[in-house]
């Protein structure tokens, strides 16, 4: 008994302790500063050097600390003018001279001109420029298309392609065409993406390792200085412990808001975002052998998923139906004349019957989670339920998302029927260049792992690449994605819905489709 | 002592050795590379093999393996893909987190257990035995994740007593209190389960020694039952009681990964899971030496305590 007198005491006097504790720094979980607005993070950034990084959170940082000669119009992914005010292109295509805005300064004082432009483009493609090792640059093909960069005079540079390339432009949106300061990159060498400099609304502050990066306000930007004092980056991995640092106000925006915890999120108190992005998520066909080399059984696998239900039931209304392999963010080239397949099991049991591809064994590639895969799994399930209701003998074979693009990239042939795929662009030519022409068959280095083959699709696609015009390019994709609707190489599935969440001290703010994270007109009582 | 010392250390180089050529083995046999899984959708094979020439992946393996050790016998274990900033530096930084959250753990599930092991075994049988081995067995079943998430819910979100994630706030001051209100809720999720397993075998090392024969003549002197406990009978049953605490520690070490997830503790387990999702080839590398060199030295550590306190076992 005597022993415990001595723990009760023992007890009372670490209890007290502790409520002391507590009592101090209770006050402390107070509510984050007005005029700082305090981001949560999916991942801890790799650089901040808009040529060196390829992750969509690295680029949530970027576009609000630099610039890029053009940018996308705000709510839309067509170009419009940033760093370069006007430009001209060649009749036949392979020449680009930009006018550049005048007086812009870099945030570390130097001045922002042509040489600065062509230092970009050099350091990137140009394995002899001095600050080539500063990379390495894996976007770089982006631009490899330019032959050479010139200064035609301080305020005028001029790109020469070696051959037409229509989505230069939009490339140049792309965060790998940010432009950063030269001075800063003579400065800091293979540092600079910890100690970046641009021409953006937001000047770089502070990086705390696995704990955030600050950017603050820049009062010179050329398009007018931002509301907020300071943004806050931070780094939380963790899906459910984003939403309870949402929840307890820790945070004010939280990004990619898992599709269960939505509904935490119903109140006054916070305000949800949503906006259709360039990304699509499919399912490869194997159209070389087996079952799924016949047109027919290709689109009954087309009408026997239900896409409704996917959408809505497995993840929860935070994707939209797809109806062809563009996705309708990239509005000035999608064919809005396309409908869905409907769900139909009986059309697809009619299809499979008139193909003789009855009780059909396939073997379905489904991944464990990936960049842009959604909810892998639980759809790879969903889809193998619905092709067994109409006859179908589903094998699932699961991988671990590098493992599985080790296996699909190379191409399916010999391996499986089907795998489970997304994209997200920012180009219209970009997919189907690269996964569906008979040129990017994977032997040919491309990504085009279920082997369709159509010489009228090869043809549109060439040709909208090489035009000029945007309206011509729009009709060629248009007439393009009709014809790859109807010979179904992919089953054509959803398109992912960004989502944010924001407390309601957070005004002004919008999702661009670009999936950027665009800050400077946002405020925060 | 000193030669026993020594001749565990040398014994603890091949260990290490093999360390190093297992650790890069698996990194170098597990399908997937970094170039891959830095260009993701872009991952053509030109473009990869473009990229693996720029991060020195393109070499053979054997000698891929030996300028990695020869790199890292001279202090330099390279830079790391993902997050580019050397990999030393990373590890070190996170490994002084992971040391705080998994110390200050170790600490309390050491002091707890053993009082509970010992408080049980001196009324066995008695309520405060049975009140402390219902809560122990509690703890030992509550898997140490989902009672950290329970823990957020609870006294983050719910009554706001403590912050979410993190180990510092991101704005303010550093001070001992503010790391103590971030550090309060994982070292407790992680120390439960420990605490239990300790508090356990404490328990029944304690009956064993509270049995002897020095036990009885002890009480027969007239000695404070107090005293018979906390220091004859304790101090006999520590040498049973430290090498479950060495092996505690391990899984403390080890358990810190889930935690660290789940509070976002800047740590050394987070940050190895981090690398291996992203095939961050050095960083795992470097992290896993380093960590398997803690643990080599923490185990001579712990069998040369156990050596001073019990001069039976022979040095």
């Amino acid at each position: 008994m005597l022993l415990f007198h001595v723990t009760r005491r023992g007890l009372m006097a670490a209890g007290a302790a502790l409520a002391l504790t507590l009592g101090t720094v209770g006050g402390a979980q107070a509510q984050t500063p007005p005029g700082v607005l305090i981001v949560g993070q999916i991942a801890e950034p790799k650089a901040l050097d808009p040529a060196a990084v390829t992750a969509v959170n690295d680029f949530r940082i970027l576009m609000n600390v630099y610039d890029g000669l053009v940018r996308y119009k705000d709510g839309t992914l067509e170009v419009e003018p940033s760093l370069a005010t006007d430009w001209e292109i060649s009749d036949d295509g392979t020449v680009y001279t930009f006018t550049l805005r005048e007086g812009v300064k870099f945030h570390d004082g130097t001045d922002f001109n042509a040489e600065a432009v062509k230092f970009n483009f050099d350091r990137m493609l140009n394995e002899d420029h001095p600050y080539y090792n500063t990379g390495p640059f894996p976007l770089s093909f982006f631009f490899s298309a330019v032959e050479s960069t010139e200064v035609v005079d301080e305020l005028t540079v001029r790109f020469t392609l070696n051959a037409p390339y229509a989505p230069f432009l939009s490339n140049l949106a792309y965060p790998t065409g940010l432009i950063v300061s030269p001075a800063a990159v003579e400065k800091y060498g293979a540092d600079f993406g910890r100690n970046p400099s641009g021409t953006g609304p937001f000047k770089f502050a502070e990086w705390r390792s696995n704990e955030a990066v600050v950017i603050e306000a820049n009062p010179d930007y050329w398009d007018g200085a931002p509301e907020l004092q300071a943004v806050v980056f931070r780094p939380i991995t963790d899906a459910n412990t984003r939403t309870a640092e949402m929840l307890a106000g820790g945070i004010d925006l939280m990004v990619e808001v898992p599709p269960v915890a939505l509904s935490e999120f119903q109140s006054d108190a916070y305000t949800v975002y949503e906006q259709a992005g360039p990304h699509v998520w499919f399912l490869i066909l194997n159209a070389k052998e087996g079952p799924f080399a016949d047109r027919r059984v290709r689109q009954a696998a087309n009408y026997a998923v239900n896409k409704e239900a996917l959408v809505n039931n497995v993840l929860e209304g935070t994707a939209d139906v797809a109806a062809g392999p563009t996705p309708p963010a990239f509005a000035w080239a999608y064919n809005s004349d396309l409908e869905p397949y409907p769900y139909d099991p009986d059309k697809a049991r009619e299809l499979i019957a008139e193909a003789g591809a009855e009780g059909a064994e396939l073997t379905f590639y489904v991944t464990e989670g990936g960049s842009g895969m959604l909810d892998p799994v639980a759809m790879g399930t969903a889809i193998q339920a619905d092709l067994e209701a109409v006859g179908f003998d589903v094998k699932i074979e699961t991988y671990e998302w590098n493992t599985f693009l080790g296996e699909v990239n190379p191409g399916l042939e010999g391996k499986a029927d089907m795998a489970e795929m997304a994209w997200m662009t920012n180009d219209p030519d970009t997919l189907p260049f690269l996964a569906l022409r008979t040129a990017a068959w994977p032997d040919k280095g491309g990504f085009n792992s279920g082997y369709y083959s159509n010489p009228d699709v090869d043809e549109l696609l060439e040709a909208a690449r090489v035009a000029t015009d945007q309206d011509e390019r729009a009709r060629l994709y248009k007439e393009m994605q009709t014809i790859v609707q109807e010979d179904a190489p992919w089953v054509f599935v959803a398109n992912w819905k960004q989502n944010a969440v924001t407390s309601d001290r957070v005004e002004n703010f919008t999702l661009q489709p670009s999936f950027f994270l665009l800050l400077d007109d946002v405020v925060k009582k | 002592m000193t030669g026993y010392i020594l001749k565990r250390l040398v014994s603890a180089i091949p260990v290490l050795i093999g360390i190093t050529v297992i650790v890069f083995l698996i990194m170098a046999l597990i399908p997937g590379d970094p170039a891959t899984a830095i260009l993701g959708s872009y991952a053509t094979p030109e473009n990869v093999e473009r990229l693996n020439r720029d991060l020195g992946l393109d070499k053979p393996l054997v000698q891929q393996y030996f300028i990695w050790l020869g790199n890292m016998l001279t202090g330099d274990f390279g830079t790391s893909f993902a997050l580019n900033r050397p990999v030393l530096d990373e590890v070190l930084e996170r490994f002084g987190a992971t040391l705080v959250l998994a110390g200050t753990a170790f600490v309390l599930c050491s002091i707890l257990g053993v009082f509970a092991g010992v408080v049980s075994a001196a009324n066995q049988y008695g309520l405060a035995d049975k009140t402390i081995t219902f809560v122990v067995l509690l703890g030992i079943s509550i898997p140490s994740f989902f009672l950290g998430m329970m823990m957020i819910l609870f006294f983050a979100v719910n009554l706001r007593w403590f912050p979410v994630s993190g180990m510092w706030p991101i704005y303010g001051d550093r001070s001992f209190g503010v790391l103590l209100s971030h550090l309060a809720m994982p070292a407790i999720a992680l120390a439960v389960v420990a605490t239990g397993v300790i508090a356990r075998l404490s328990r029944s090392a304690m009956l064993e020694v509270l049995r002897q024969d020095f036990i009885r003549t002890a009480r027969a002197k007239g000695v404070h039952e107090r005293n018979v406990v906390w220091r004859h009978a304790l101090r006999a049953a520590m040498v049973a009681i430290l090498p479950v605490l060495g092996i505690q520690a391990g899984f403390v070490l080890s358990g810190a990964v889930y935690i660290e997830i789940v509070f976002q503790w800047p740590g050394v387990g987070r940050m190895l899971v981090d690398a291996i999702l992203k095939r961050d080839i050095l960083l795992v590398q470097g992290g896993v030496v380093f960590v398997a060199a803690c643990y080599v030295i923490f185990n001579i550590a712990v069998d040369v305590a156990q050596s001073l306190l019990d001069p039976r076992i022979k040095t």
